[in-house]
């Protein structure tokens, strides 16, 4: 089944580009480690997933993109048709003259309604074109004015227009200082639009990444698009193909659908986060060998004392044992806190990986009382190995990662809308001081029920 | 892509705007080599086939075949346009854009306003709806102007309300020259207070600079080159106050060097809208980021660094430098201090070879001597040019909207006073018609609420921040 992104706003489409050139050079790559017929099988699998009929050969991303300036749609598009592996189709994007100002509220008020209908005109026939269709995935940033505000007005119309699909937000969090100055309005209105149309909303950090590019990866000058590779590289081991089951004869048709039946039991708990090991440079990959049981330690690890790289993990945190009295409710200040979570999925691409172990991520102790184990934990194990590593683990986790983060963002818009600052740029287009009063009131209570896992 | 139609009004506006338009060809010169009319120089330029006579001439892609200014030059005197039309630039700009009269305003802000500006009222309509018409989508008008004098302060503020009601979606960036203490025009204390108040409710962006500054900054540069120590040649397309270059080989007029600064703030202003970058702002983020309360819209500007050396010997520390330096007092443009006032809120334009690493560790290593306002402690917008200005690697333009404009306000207004207490050469302002004293003293009541509402924010600076109890939530 195929998946169709949407790619809103600069740093949408900076990333999508990104995204798009790590999963075909992943699928050409040929250090598969497997068979010949189970690489094919493979490159098929990605191409239907993610691209279409190929012209003169060369495969079309199934993507439409969507900015207010034409600046960055234009380097986009030329940086994909310039790598002659693959590029975006002809008529698949939308642009406009002026940008969003970093404004939520002229980029859903003002842009989204004026250019609705265009928008999803283009959607649709990214949409026809796909012969069997798993749902969206839409790429933005919250911190903006068209990737946050056109991307949650997109959003709701995809859910109006194609209840039965899915759809998975990537969002970028924004670096905790120094990006936008409203990128705190910005947030909060986003995530609490998105929280109601979207099924799943996959968060990355910049500030997580940053420290990934500068610790692991030893950039020394970093650049968004080393930002943006390490992401891409992070979606790609999710995204990629994986087998069904055990032992299973193809790949997973419905990968939307996997994801969200696994990780979003219920829809107070959307927020879903992305840890993957190993991260090196090229040239340290050449000298360092893995074990599935070293591997898969560190990533138990980082999931319960919420660390966001392998290196500077707590080893301290330990989950509770049982037969104590239970814990207390969550202390957002607590350094030692434990990481409860909702469901885990953990992927697992390489060599020998059907030896890998992972029942320590099935321990009781990690989840949350009112899910099982058993159904709050899955395991898709591939032998085709990922993008050079010879072997690689990424956890996609519903936890409460994000309740810092998240708390921290909606405490500092908290603070700037009691002074009003810069409240009067958004009422001039039609977003009200109450639209931010329930924005509040939603996040607090996501902050709340994850809190009180 | 959006365009952008510079207004310059009077002597001091038309004499930068000159200076601007010959570094922005130069700009566009360096950038574009193949000649073609790209999206970047279509923000300020038309390309016109001068073959065609009326309205017809405009090419939109294609070869360049005439460049055409996308500005409107007002002056009451003819002296300083005439002399940009016979000048090397004369063939930039459309003669049918400019007003001009014989007499002058006689630094009398009455005369400009109230005279000039119904004389002149419908004439000044019709040249921004043309200019207007000639763009495909107009974001921003940049006016030009000095305080002090009649024509630039008095109609130049006069068009503003024109502009707002006209085009209320395209943004009103003024960039208006200060008078300093020293300033030889007896009621430029007058002039600027009447002018003020206009920009208050007029304007969506001020950015003040004053001559006193701009002269600093050339006897520090002049300092440095003439300094002969080892190593220390500079590159002279690098220095941001000279136009080598560029068309403009006539002999050098003395305030050449400043209004290049000036021109260069615009170039640096507006490059991150024209051209690519990793992380773009383009110029209607800078008011929507920088204004956090309607009337709070004056920015203090620093461009660094001011020259480059030619010795390629010399480490590239300069990139850190470059930041220190923007926060320094002596690269401001105003006579201002803002290390030691209070941030409301901090741009940092940023072109070049330089990234996001580089950006954040400069923000993280200048961020604790820096004072911000409690509800926005984090007030940073950033932007990553990768296009670099000429004759540069890299370079940085911080705007700060910062309680430091507060003494050169409050020091117009205790001139002002000086002269009103006295009556001093009132007669000359009152004898204009539609001009009595209420003028004077909502012009003075303005500029006091506004000083007001600094110092209430100042009041503010020394205290701890406290967070504010949440929404609480019944589960």
């Amino acid at each position: 089944m195929s998946i169709v992104t949407v790619q809103l706003g600069q740093c949408g489409n900076q990333i999508g580009f990104e995204v798009f050139d790590a999963l075909l050079s992943d699928s050409h790559s040929s250090q598969g480690l497997c068979s010949m017929r189970e690489n094919e099988a493979y490159q098929a699998s990605c191409k239907e997933r993610f691209f279409s009929e190929e012209e003169n050969g060369v495969p079309i991303a199934r993507a439409v993109l969507v900015d207010m300036e034409p600046k960055v749609i234009n380097q986009t598009l030329s940086k994909a048709a310039q790598s002659g592996q693959w590029k975006y189709g002809q008529h698949a994007c939308f642009c406009q003259k002026q940008g969003s100002g970093n404004n939520w509220a002229y980029g859903y008020s003002v842009h989204g309604p004026r250019h609705e209908e265009s928008i999803m005109n283009i959607i649709r026939k990214e949409v026809e074109k796909c012969d069997s269709f798993s749902g969206f995935f839409i790429i933005m940033s919250m911190a903006g004015g068209t990737g946050s505000g056109l991307g949650a007005f997109v959003t709701q119309n995809l859910e109006d227009q194609y209840s039965n699909s899915l759809k998975m937000n990537q969002i970028i969090w924004p670096y905790g200082t120094g990006e936008v100055i409203v990128q705190n309005y910005n947030s909060i209105l986003t995530l609490s639009h998105l929280y109601r149309s979207s099924d799943a909303l996959l968060l990355h950090e910049n500030d997580a990444i940053h420290k990934i590019c500068a610790k692991l990866m030893n950039i020394k000058q970093i650049s968004f698009s080393d930002i943006n590779q390490v992401l891409a590289h992070q979606l790609g081991s999710v995204f990629q193909p994986t087998y069904s089951a055990e032992s299973s004869f193809h790949y997973r048709r419905n990968p939307l659908g996997d994801l969200m039946e696994h990780l979003v039991p219920h829809p107070e708990f959307k927020m879903l986060s992305v840890r993957n090991i190993p991260h090196m440079s090229e040239n340290s990959l050449a000298y360092t060998t893995f074990t599935w049981a070293g591997l898969l330690k560190h990533l138990r690890q980082m999931l319960i004392s919420n660390a966001k790289m392998e290196e500077g993990i707590d080893r301290h945190v330990r989950p509770p044992l049982s037969g104590l009295p239970p814990r207390s409710k969550m202390s957002l200040n607590k350094d030692l806190h434990f990481n409860t979570s909702i469901a885990n999925l953990v992927i697992l691409r390489g060599k020998d990986v059907q030896s890998a172990d992972v029942e320590g991520f099935k321990d009781p102790a990690l989840y949350t009382s009112w899910l099982k184990p058993v159904n709050a934990f899955n395991v898709w194990k591939t032998q085709r190995a990922f993008s050079k590593y010879e072997k690689s683990a990424v956890l996609v986790s519903n936890s409460q990662f994000l309740v810092k983060p998240l708390d921290m963002i909606v405490g500092k818009a908290w603070n700037m809308f009691a002074s009003k600052a810069y409240i009067h740029q958004y009422t001039k287009f039609g977003i009200e001081e109450e639209d931010f009063l329930d924005s509040f009131t939603s996040l607090e209570q996501v902050v709340a029920s994850y809190c009180n896992l | 892509m959006t365009q952008s139609v510079v207004v310059q009004v009077g002597q001091c506006g038309n004499q930068i705007g000159c200076c601007f338009w010959d570094l922005a060809l130069r700009e566009h010169a360096a950038v574009n080599q193949k000649g073609i009319y790209d999206e970047a120089i279509s923000s300020f330029f038309r390309n016109v086939d001068t073959r065609v006579v009326g309205d017809g001439g405009s090419i939109s892609k294609g070869k360049i075949c005439s460049l055409k200014a996308r500005a409107v030059l007002i002056d009451m005197e003819e002296g300083v346009v005439n002399e940009i039309l016979q000048g090397p630039l004369r063939d930039v700009f459309d003669t049918k854009q400019l007003i001009t009269d014989i007499s002058g305003s006689g630094n009398n802000w009455a005369v400009g306003h109230k005279v000039f500006g119904s004389l002149y009222q419908d004439q000044i309509l019709e040249k921004f709806r043309k200019s207007a018409e000639h763009c495909d989508c107009l974001q921003c008008f940049f006016i030009i102007h000095s305080m002090g004098g009649g024509t630039g302060s008095g109609l130049g503020t006069f068009l503003l309300k024109v502009l707002e009601d006209e085009f209320p979606e395209v943004y009103r960036f003024v960039t208006s020259i200060y008078p300093s203490g020293e300033d030889d025009v007896i009621t430029s204390p007058y002039n600027s207070i009447l002018a003020m108040k206009e920009l208050n409710e007029h304007a969506d962006c001020v950015l003040p600079i004053d001559n006193q500054s701009l002269f600093d900054i050339i006897s520090k540069i002049d300092l440095m080159v003439n300094s002969g120590k080892l190593g220390t040649t500079v590159k002279p397309k690098s220095l941001v106050t000279s136009s080598s270059g560029a068309l403009k080989k006539r002999h050098k007029k003395p305030f050449d060097a400043m209004n290049n600064i000036v021109a260069n703030l615009l170039l640096n202003l507006t490059s991150s809208a024209r051209f690519e970058g990793s992380l773009n702002m383009d110029l209607n983020e800078i008011s929507m980021n920088l204004v956090p309360f309607p009337q709070l819209h004056y920015l203090v500007s620093s461009l660094t660094p001011l020259y480059t050396l030619t010795d390629v010997n010399i480490p590239p520390r300069r990139l850190d430098q470059m930041f220190s330096d923007a926060f320094s007092k002596d690269h401001q443009l105003l006579r201002a201090d803002p290390k030691h006032s209070l941030y409301l809120a901090c741009a940092l334009m940023v072109r070049g070879n330089v990234q996001i690493s580089d950006l954040r560790r400069n923000i993280e290593r200048l961020k604790p001597s820096l004072q911000f306002v409690s509800w926005n402690q984090e007030g940073w917008k950033t932007s990553l040019c990768s296009v670099p200005p000429v004759g540069h690697s890299h370079s940085l333009l911080a705007l700060a909207n910062n309680t430091c404009v507060k003494p050169t306000f409050m020091e117009l207004k205790e001139r002002f006073m000086r002269l009103y207490k006295k009556k001093a050469h009132l007669h000359h302002y009152l004898q204009v018609e539609g001009m009595e004293e209420s003028c004077f003293t909502e012009a003075v009541s303005s500029l006091s609420a506004l000083i007001q509402e600094y110092d209430q924010l100042d009041a503010t600076k020394n205290m701890p921040v406290q967070d504010l109890p949440r929404l609480s939530i019944a589960m």
